[in-house]
């Protein structure tokens, strides 16, 4: 009888096991990226979150085959609240990652041995949002305003911006930590609320004003942007491992990458509603609208591209790095204690790419590109 | 029947909490020298129910799936983890009791290392083990992250049951010249029954935090837990949705207890229940 019961457990405990089994075939399906020909060189790319159009030029890169033109079989990692791209790149878990310029060099400073081979995004999108009533319009303003900030690293051109704007950050404002959707500002618990211009300002302009019964617009918020500012640092860049960096092969291998990359944001740019239709197929929760939204800010960050996507120009580079050292936010750090070492950024295979991608016919400086104004709905969807 | 009652009853409460404080509490909330202690009661914050019932039937987005059979099949997932999470941390904990009971150097060394563990705290666990899924899928990285989480209860809970049996029958078992081995499964482990289950209860709703928590943290797809976080992300403009994804974590915990518990009935019928502290 005992070992009937005995029995009986055992059966239960391996029908949760097999349960656990059955579940995992939606899973390993998604990285695969559709069959692949003899002798593709397989290549993992870490992003910094879940599929959005941020992300656009690779997912588009990989669905039309622009790496397999280049020979690379190129698989996408999608982020998560705590993976890090640089420190994945670095760990060599990933051949190449996305990632902020501070943020990838503050990883540098400690060690990481990664280099900026692409500066993809030549925009900052970060801006500080506020209501149009409040009257603030510029960094100024914020005097004795309630700020809301990221922190995590994400707060230093708003730092930036109000040191330069003559405000001591820590005595001048009060700062609120800022949760990553939108709901504080509208609720009016802070004055000025950090938003990147393709994702949280977004996010307020899908939002039903309840005393209207209307979506709230553009006429309803101001915005401060930091490149006008002068305090914007650089964003979404492909970074490469240094160290591998000395290999021919590698190096080749780095200028195919970049090749397929700029077709594939040269597509976007062309195919704005094509790409948005790319990233909602991969499964991403967000809506059709606000994808498009967002491809098309994310476009208006790239193009027009003066002088070739990509390529990394010497005076922002040297403001983001200025102000990596010498800002200081709320709890003092700087994101740097001394200038980038070694080869923090290169333009070299960036160049070699560009120069690929113009004699295969590729507009890689989108001179006459327009951003399409795009009619956002109700959450977006 | 009398215990379905006290369920739909205790669910009403619930419901009628929920709506009252909607009713009587104001919508800016309420704060104390600059500390909220008490929520703000707008829908923003705090969506109607009936919003959160409406919006399960919805499409998530447009033309898609209503978003009940979405967060369902996201419950499945992450079912699916807990399960090898907690079958995986059940195994361990077993095992590391029966060691720790039969070499009491083991148990004096390793025990403080298995309280430690669960001082670790998860947001640095999970991007270490993330790396490792070169050798297994994705989903096994979170498995592995509940089993983390569920095998300390299952450990220190069983210890203390293989423990607890009489010195008058150890001594018996001793006096018919029977080994550790028979002694365990003859003695000790049907004493330890009593502990092992609500051991076992606490393994699997620590399995469920840890797959929930390990798919936020290392972003894998499909589960509940990411769901949470993507759904939240539209908080501004939809809050009812992020509601949908959090009542759909929180039936996953009452199943998976359910079906803990339902482990237990066939061998616990003619024994007696006892609280178990774990620590």
């Amino acid at each position: 009888m005992r070992r009937l019961r005995i029995f009986t457990a055992i059966t239960a405990t391996s029908a949760l096991l097999f349960a656990g089994c059955g579940t995992a075939d939606p899973q390993s399906v998604t990285p695969a990226p559709g069959g692949s020909g003899g002798a593709l060189t397989p290549i993992k790319l870490q992003l910094q979150w879940f599929y959005q159009a941020q992300f656009a030029g690779y997912i588009a890169a990989v669905d039309q085959g622009f790496y397999k033109e280049q020979g690379l079989d190129v698989q996408l990692l999608e982020g998560g609240v705590d993976i890090v791209p640089q420190t994945v790149l670095a760990q060599g878990k990933a051949d190449y990652a996305v990632a902020w310029v501070p943020k990838a060099l503050a990883s540098r400073e400690q060690g990481a041995g990664i280099t900026d081979v692409g500066q993809i995004f030549g925009r900052s999108g970060t801006y500080q949002v506020a209501w149009k009533d409040s009257g603030i319009t510029k960094a100024a303003d914020l005097k004795g305003k309630k700020v809301g900030n990221w922190g995590f690293g994400n707060e230093y051109e708003l730092f930036a911006g109000m040191t330069k704007a003559g405000i001591d950050p820590s005595k001048d404002v009060t700062l609120v930590q800022q949760q990553f959707d939108m709901q504080a500002l509208l609720k009016k618990e802070i004055d000025a609320a950090q938003a990147m211009s393709y994702n949280e300002y977004a996010q307020l302009l899908e939002a039903k004003n309840p005393a209207t019964g209307k979506l709230y617009t553009a006429d309803d918020f101001s915005i401060i942007d930091w490149k006008a500012e002068g305090s914007s640092m650089l964003q979404d860049a492909v970074w490469a491992n240094t160290e591998k960096l000395n290999d021919p092969g590698y190096q080749q291998q780095t200028v195919k990458f970049l090749v397929g990359t700029i077709k594939g944001w040269a597509f976007c740019r062309d195919n704005a509603e094509k790409c948005r239709d790319l990233v909602v197929a991969k499964g991403s929760k967000l809506g059709k609208s606000h994808q498009l939204w967002q491809m098309n800010e994310v476009n208006k960050l790239i193009w027009p591209a003066t002088g070739g996507i990509g390529v990394i120009d010497d005076a922002n580079w040297k403001q983001t790095v200025d102000i990596s050292l010498t800002t200081k936010n709320q709890t003092g750090d700087t994101v740097l204690k001394k200038a980038p070492e070694g080869l923090a950024f290169t333009n070299d295979y960036i160049n070699q790419a560009i120069t690929a991608a113009k004699g295969a016919g590729i507009d890689v400086n989108g001179a006459g590109f327009q951003a399409a104004p795009v009619t956002l709905t109700e959450g977006g969807s | 029947m009398r215990r379905a009652l006290y369920v739909l009853i205790g669910v009403a409460v619930c419901a009628v909490l929920w709506e009252g404080y909607k009713l009587v509490g104001s919508p800016d909330g309420a704060v104390l020298l600059g500390v909220r202690v008490l929520p703000r009661a707008d829908d923003l914050s705090m969506p109607h129910l009936w919003t959160v019932v409406e919006r399960l039937g919805r499409p998530e987005l447009t033309g898609g799936r209503p978003v009940w059979i979405v967060v369902v099949n996201a419950c499945l997932f992450t079912l699916g983890i807990t399960a090898a999470g907690f079958a995986i941390g059940a195994l361990v904990g077993l095992v590391l009791a029966a060691l720790m009971q039969r070499f009491r150097i083991v148990e004096r060394g390793l025990l403080p290392y298995v309280i430690l563990s669960q001082t670790v705290p998860l947001v640095a666990l999970a991007p270490l083990v993330a790396g490792w899924n070169v050798l297994w899928p994705g989903w096994m990285t979170v498995a592995l992250i509940a089993a983390y989480l569920a095998f300390f209860p299952v450990a220190v809970g069983m210890l203390r049951g293989l423990q607890s049996p009489a010195p008058a029958g150890v001594e018996l078992m001793r006096s018919y010249a029977s080994g550790w081995w028979r002694t365990l499964v003859k003695l000790r482990f049907p004493a330890s029954l009593p502990y092992l289950f609500p051991a076992l209860r606490l393994a699997g709703a620590a399995a469920v935090v840890g797959a929930v928590v390990g798919e936020i943290s290392t972003g894998t797809r499909g589960g509940i837990g990411r769901l949470i976080i993507e759904y939240s992300r539209e908080a501004t403009s939809d809050p009812a949705k992020v509601y949908t994804a959090m009542l759909g974590a929180a039936l996953l915990g009452l199943l998976v207890a359910g079906l803990v518990s339902l482990l237990e009935l066939p061998l616990m019928r003619h024994r007696r229940h006892v609280e178990v502290v774990t620590l």
